[in-house]
């Protein structure tokens, strides 16, 4: 910090001319603003790719048979889209973006604690995407054994595994990292006064977060090594063909990517839980209950895997133990959107569009989570397990979950990162579009599943026609919404009104420094008094 | 609601439905409950309306109402969802056995009597029971009617039973992403009363109930049909994973053997050795490792057959 004289107080991040210029002060910049912007960036980039994917499996899925593409390309556009969106943009989205931009801000830090390690940990990111996209480009064929790479499928197919596994491996590696800082962030750099029951919601759910991401990717890494050495050498560990057992890849797998679902839920699950007494201009409802119900999911959260798996072959007593750990980590979101709906009552609510994101998060939340409990009851379980019906619940959860949340968390701290207000009209057009088409895209696929319709099908029998008509539609539409919003917060970021320091009000402390904010945040590191809090209104 | 009007048609779709009842009624409940909640609090108290928040920090009472009765009906569903499940868990002593085996990318039913199909045929309101195998990847039979699926698992004994209770035709998937054709690996269940079963399970000259002539070419497309060789090759010429049967019979075929390339012509003893020992001749263009061993499932007669068949093929 000894630096820290020489940088003046009243430049912006966004202004500041240090040692470098051009885009060499973004990509060796430490300062934990710029890295969040360089995540932003690298994220809807992949983002983009991983849309265009999406959009071109509906589009293979309005009719039976073959429509743009054959049977292999399906295959292997289904397996990039799981990857690119689960390990580049919903695993890292919020914590790397909102977190890295807004953590420092929020408890009164001037950086994370180790700014060349959260940058170090932005050059994984890059590395392991480009290893990830180089296993499509080059090599003997895209990967086509789906996101989760199960035995012995994934030891089988002649395509380019290796670097996608190594990619995937390499962005474990920036997750953890990212998660290390986080944690010695939190307990050491919070303001003076700021007490752990002080801290706010976003920064706990950062916390919660931090740790599955230190304890659990470690497991996915070892497992990537483990399916690399029997690629490369053929040591039997998963392939019953060499005395392996396949369904020890599931347990691996599982073990690392379902609370992986919690690391990219619980950073969404903050962000309403600030966007709300925001915009109701109220004290949070049950603060403490949202932070106990935080660290009860981050910890049920790892008992819960073997409930992708009931049909595997797992002894009865796993099931049915998997089974009721599943409902009781239901409990404790459910409480989340208790506490959510009461923060409201008796606010005094400003429908501004990041609480129309909020509130359609909440219900698309809630259609993901109620859907997931049809998932955790066995017979019910083993009905839709593996057909359409799981991947209309992830993607409401994960998709809508994250994404609403995300594009809450974009219009609510947006004038605080670009220090410019975004249009509101073209926002909530946006939003609208973006909601109605999101809701016809995957609401077809519960009934698909109830159907019976089994996932990654590339081709279908004529019953299932209709429903993916809709389905395929909706997907034109809300990428139609997408549109509108990314254009609208563009042009914003450009030729927007000039924000002020606090335009909604909020009392959390990045609304305390000006926007956009100053390289080192506060002038004086902020003391919390007695009667301080980050929801006094 | 939809699951009442889809096919029932076992013993344990009361059960399953049941779960799926409780849970999807429990499930609207709250979705309906809350957004009117929430869009009533959007109208009353915007802020146009309510200018000034009343501060409100919490309430502990609250705060233990909706954890209890949340954790009392996340209990109640589980009891179902236990419920509809546990007697798919133990088949009983008596039930008709018949064994599944599960290739890239084909369904072949095996029964007691050395039949064999691509068609479930089941008795009627008699517990069957299916032994899984799997000679490759994971593969998942489900059967959406009977509400019943479980994972093939290669090198691990499982199996899956149910009763029949409804006569017809019905869907049965594979559900567990196996490569290529997995979406084309459906098979059909033909549940049939006891008396039909047993007729076509002893009837000796057709060995399939559509089949009536028996000649050797219609014997090799009909093996060759029941244990899956048409989900990768096909007989007109068309390309798929495995190259076709069209015009192969005595032909002249580029094969890489050992790292080597050489042209051999598809006799008897290539084809043979095709059937039983298919990775170590693989025909240029095409890879290795996709075609499993049929060693110990043909019978020399049967292989005989199918070269009778591929000679029609011109």
């Amino acid at each position: 910090m000894q630096a820290s004289s020489q940088i003046p107080h009243d430049v912006s991040y966004l202004d500041y001319k240090g040692k470098y210029k051009g885009l060499l002060a973004w990509i060796l910049s430490t300062d934990h603003k710029r890295i969040a912007l360089l995540y932003m960036f690298s994220i809807m980039t992949m983002f983009f790719v991983g849309v265009c994917l999406g959009l071109a499996m509906k589009l293979e899925l309005i009719a039976p048979g073959k429509t743009i593409m054959g049977a292999q390309d399906y295959n292997a556009v289904f397996t990039v889209h799981g990857v690119i969106m689960i390990f580049m943009i919903v695993i890292p989205g919020l914590p790397a973006v909102f977190g890295n931009f807004l953590l420092p801000l929020m408890i009164g830090a001037k950086d994370v604690a180790f700014p060349k390690l959260n940058l170090f940990s932005w050059y994984l990111y890059i590395a392991g995407a480009i290893l990830v996209i180089s296993s499509v480009l080059f090599g003997d064929g895209s990967p086509d054994t789906g996101w989760t790479f199960y035995a012995p499928y994934s030891f089988r197919t002649g395509t380019n595994m290796l670097p996608a596994i190594f990619g995937a491996f390499v962005l474990g590696f920036s997750s953890i990292l990212t998660g290390l800082n986080f944690i010695v962030t939190i307990h050491r750099l919070r303001a003076p006064g700021m007490t752990w029951t002080k801290m706010p919601l976003f920064p706990w759910t950062l916390y919660g977060t931090a740790w599955i991401q230190l304890l659990a990717t470690p497991v996915v890494g070892i497992t990537l090594v483990l399916v690399s050495l029997e690629r490369i050498f053929g040591i039997g560990v998963f392939d019953p063909a060499l005395g392996g057992d396949p369904i020890l890849y599931q347990h691996l797998f599982w073990i690392y990517s379902h609370p992986a679902v919690y690391i990219m839920i619980l950073p969404a699950m903050g962000a309403i839980s600030e966007v709300i007494p925001t915009f109701s201009q109220k004290h949070v409802f049950g603060y403490k209950a949202i932070v106990a119900s935080t660290l009860a999911i981050a910890f049920v959260g790892y008992f819960v895997w073997g409930h992708h798996m009931f049909t595997s072959g797992m002894s009865g007593t796993a099931q049915y133990t998997f089974s009721i750990l599943t409902f009781l980590v239901a409990i404790p979101s459910a409480i989340k959107v208790f506490n959510w709906i009461s923060t409201m009552y008796k606010g005094s609510i400003a429908l501004e569009t990041p609480f129309f994101w909020a509130m359609s998060f909440i219900f698309v939340f809630m259609i993901g989570g109620l859907s997931g409990l049809v998932l955790g009851a066995l017979a019910t379980d083993v009905y839709v397990h593996d057909t359409a019906f799981v991947v209309a619940h992830f993607h409401f959860i994960v998709f809508g979950g994250v994404g609403f949340s995300f594009f809450a968390a974009i219009h609510y701290w947006f004038p605080k990162m670009f220090g410019r207000m975004y249009d509101k009209t073209w926002a909530n057009v946006g939003w609208i579009v973006f909601f109605i088409g999101f809701l016809a895209l995957y609401t077809p696929m519960f009934y698909l599943g109830m159907q019976g319709m089994p996932r990654r099908y590339y081709d279908y029998l004529e019953q299932f026609h209709s429903a993916n008509i809709l389905s395929t539609l909706g997907s034109w539409v809300m990428t139609f919404g997408l549109a509108i919003i990314v254009i609208n917060l563009f042009r914003s970021a450009k030729s927007g009104a000039i924000a002020p320091e606090n335009p909604w009000n909020g009392k959390t402390l990045e609304w305390t420094v000006p926007s956009p904010p100053p390289v080192e945040n506060f002038d004086d590191i902020p003391v919390y008094g007695e009667k301080d809090g980050p929801y006094e209104y | 609601m939809y699951i009442l009007a889809s096919t029932q048609a076992s013993n344990f779709v009361s059960g399953v439905d049941r779960a799926f009842l409780i849970i999807l009624g429990i499930c609207f409940f709250f979705l309906i409950g809350l957004t009117l909640t929430m869009v009533y609090f959007i109208y009353r108290y915007n802020r146009k309306k309510n200018p000034i928040a009343t501060q409100i920090t919490g309430s502990n009472t609250l705060e233990v109402v909706w954890t209890v009765i949340p954790t009392i009906l996340v209990l109640i569903m589980f009891y179902y969802g236990w419920a509809g499940w546990k007697p798919m868990k133990t088949a009983p002593d008596d039930a008709f056995e018949i064994d599944v085996i599960a290739r890239m990318w084909n369904f072949t039913f095996e029964y007691d009597n050395g039949r064999k199909t691509d068609t479930l045929f089941v008795p009627l309101n008699k517990p069957v029971k299916l032994n899984l195998n799997s000679m490759d990847v994971i593969h998942s039979l489900y059967i959406p009617a009977y509400r019943v699926k479980e994972d093939v698992v290669p090198g691990k004994e499982k199996f899956m039973w149910f009763i029949p209770e409804k006569e017809g035709t019905f869907e049965l998937f594979c559900t567990e992403y196996c490569g290529l054709q997995h979406s084309y690996m459906y098979n059909w269940v033909k549940a049939v009363p006891q008396d039909e079963f047993d007729k076509w399970y002893t009837d000796t000259t057709a060995k399939v109930a559509s089949a009536t002539v028996d000649s050797p070419t219609a014997a090799g497309k009909r093996i060759m049909t029941n244990i899956g060789c048409f989900a990768c090759h096909t007989v007109d010429g068309n390309k798929l994973v495995g190259p076709t049967f069209k015009g192969l019979y005595g032909h002249e075929v580029t094969v890489k053997a050992g790292g080597e390339t050489k042209t051999v012509v598809a006799d008897d003893e290539y084809i043979k050795n095709s059937i039983l020992d298919p990775n170590s001749e693989i025909v240029d263009g095409y890879n290795k490792g996709l075609m499993q061993s049929y060693q110990g499932q043909l019978s020399d007669t049967e292989i005989s057959q199918i070269i009778e068949y591929l000679k029609s093929l011109k």
